[in-house]
């Protein structure tokens, strides 16, 4: 299993040719207090760079993108119905959505935590 | 995301204490204000609807009018002539809700005029205050001594336990009642006073000279109830409250009638001796009258998502032209759940009516609801 990561603040948890998505812990508490997220629907296929979520603070509403082309294979329903889930526990239990890989090729462009760790400084 | 500092900014004198508080600064108005402390938006909001919360107003202009005449009257004629309230009523040791407007009725800003006895003191907008300076200037300066106060901080302190802490640097403030105004020392600091404020809750606004301003701000955020507020809750508290902000829901295109404020023109200036004799009275006295087009009103959205400024508004679930905006929108953290406001044509303006909001290529029901959605707690 490995763990990358988007300039957008997204990490990706790979496991075969699946894809768990979701928002980095320094993305959360940039946005602040998340109270609503909106989520793909599944069997959905998106293409890298798509809007495929929304999460919302009190002040403002940022898209999240597809990091990767895939279909969706899973949507977290927690985190739709506790939004707040993402300022707790955002690298783990508020995973937005599960990507069956289209192109693995694809996971090249993505940053690993120490690169990612070197981009949030 | 990190911004860039911008030297053209100006700073509050509460700029340091934002900072050690956990201010996050973004730049509002020309100045660098703090969106949140480390409490963050949500909790801000809500301590403040609990206890008492402080926020950093100092952007906002205020202006001393006294009357060369040395006769307090006229200064408050001569305003008369620039917003369609009655000033000459305000009584000594009373503030009032006003707007300029503009020929054709529209909002140039919106303000609190406050009578001080000797002089009238405005509260204006941030965003407006250069403006309304020169709009001042231009219409009143042969009868009035117009006095910019660029070295007073604003204070806010708002909500349900602000009364309590406040009197305990003032004891006088306990007997204040809502929109009153004093001359009052704080805490030893000569200060103006008014019971008033921009959250729905009972508070109070402190004008202090700046170089009082930290030590009082220190003082007040000592006391246990109390905690430092950003500007992001003091934002998400006026939505809930119903209360509009200038830029937004009202402007220049907007009169006070569409924007639901007839509540604010008194009678003597609607009929009398002193009606009418301000910018856009035909406008807006026609509009009282006969009724607008169009009207603000508040705005539930059904789902959870919530609705932000722009987005626009429709009569039906498919097709058809836009029929309105929403100018304000967000996510009230008092009621859990999106609110919004907008303008409607005044036929579909009735409460418990829906209309649609196009969010991400689909429409959204909205119920046309009174406002405020959260009641006010002023200590009338």
């Amino acid at each position: 299993m490995t763990t990358l990561y988007t300039s957008d603040h997204e990490w990706l948890r790979i496991e075969g040719d699946v894809a768990t998505i979701g928002i980095t812990d320094y993305a959360q508490s940039q946005l602040g207090d998340v109270v609503f997220v909106e989520l793909p629907k599944v069997g959905r296929t998106l293409k890298k760079a798509e809007a495929a979520a929304v999460v919302e603070s009190v002040k403002a509403a940022s898209d999240v993108y597809a990091p990767v082309s895939g279909e969706v294979l899973e949507v977290n329903d927690a985190v739709a119905a506790e939004p707040s889930l993402v300022n707790s526990d955002a690298g783990d239990k508020a995973w937005f959505f599960k990507l069956k890989l289209a192109d693995k090729a694809e996971l090249g462009g993505l940053m690993d935590e120490a690169a990612y760790k070197a981009h949030t400084e | 995301m990190p911004s860039r500092k911008d030297e053209s900014l100006k700073r509050t004198p509460l700029h340091a204490l934002h900072l050690a508080r956990g201010g996050r600064i973004v730049p509002f108005a020309g100045y660098e204000m703090p969106v949140q402390y480390a409490t963050g938006v949500l909790k801000e909001h809500l301590h403040t609807r609990a206890g008492a919360g402080l926020f950093d107003v100092s952007h906002m202009g205020q202006i001393a009018l006294r009357a060369k005449s040395g006769r307090a009257e006229d200064a408050a004629r001569a305003l008369e002539r620039l917003v369609p309230q009655d000033v000459t009523a305000l009584a000594p040791g009373r503030q009032r809700y006003a707007q300029f407007t503009n020929a054709a009725g529209g909002i140039l800003d919106d303000l609190m005029i406050a009578n001080f006895g000797d002089h009238l003191f405005l509260v204006v907008n941030a965003s407006c205050k250069a403006e309304d300076e020169a709009h001042l200037r231009a219409h009143v300066s042969d009868d009035c001594i117009i006095e910019p106060l660029p070295d007073r901080a604003l204070l806010a302190l708002q909500g349900p336990k602000a009364e309590a802490v406040l009197a305990k640097f003032c004891p006088d403030v306990a007997a204040m009642r809502f929109m009153d105004a004093r001359a009052r020392r704080v805490d030893g600091i000569e200060c103006l006073v008014s019971r008033s404020g921009y959250t729905g809750e009972d508070g109070f606004e402190i004008s202090v000279p700046a170089e009082h301003a930290e030590v009082l701000a220190s003082a007040l955020l000592d006391h246990d109830d109390v905690l430092p507020i950003g500007l992001g809750a003091r934002d998400s508290l006026r939505l809930e409250a119903g209360l509009c902000l200038y830029g937004h829901d009202i402007d220049t295109t907007t009169t006070p009638v569409e924007a639901a404020l007839s509540w604010s023109i008194q009678k003597s200036r609607r009929e009398g001796a002193r009606a009418r004799g301000f910018f856009g009275a035909e406008v807006i006295l026609s509009q009282l009258e006969r009724g607008a087009a169009r009207k603000r009103v508040g705005l539930k959205p059904e789902g959870r998502a919530p609705v932000r400024e722009g987005a626009p508004l429709f009569a039906g679930e498919v097709s058809g032209e836009p029929i309105g905006r929403v100018t304000s929108g967000g996510f009230g953290p008092s009621l859990n759940a999106p609110v919004a406001m907008g303008y409607l044509p005044t036929a579909l303006a009735h409460e418990g009516g829906i209309v649609f909001a196009e969010l991400r290529g689909q429409r959204l029901p909205l119920r046309v609801t009174a406002m405020p959605f959260v009641p006010n707690s002023y200590k009338r």
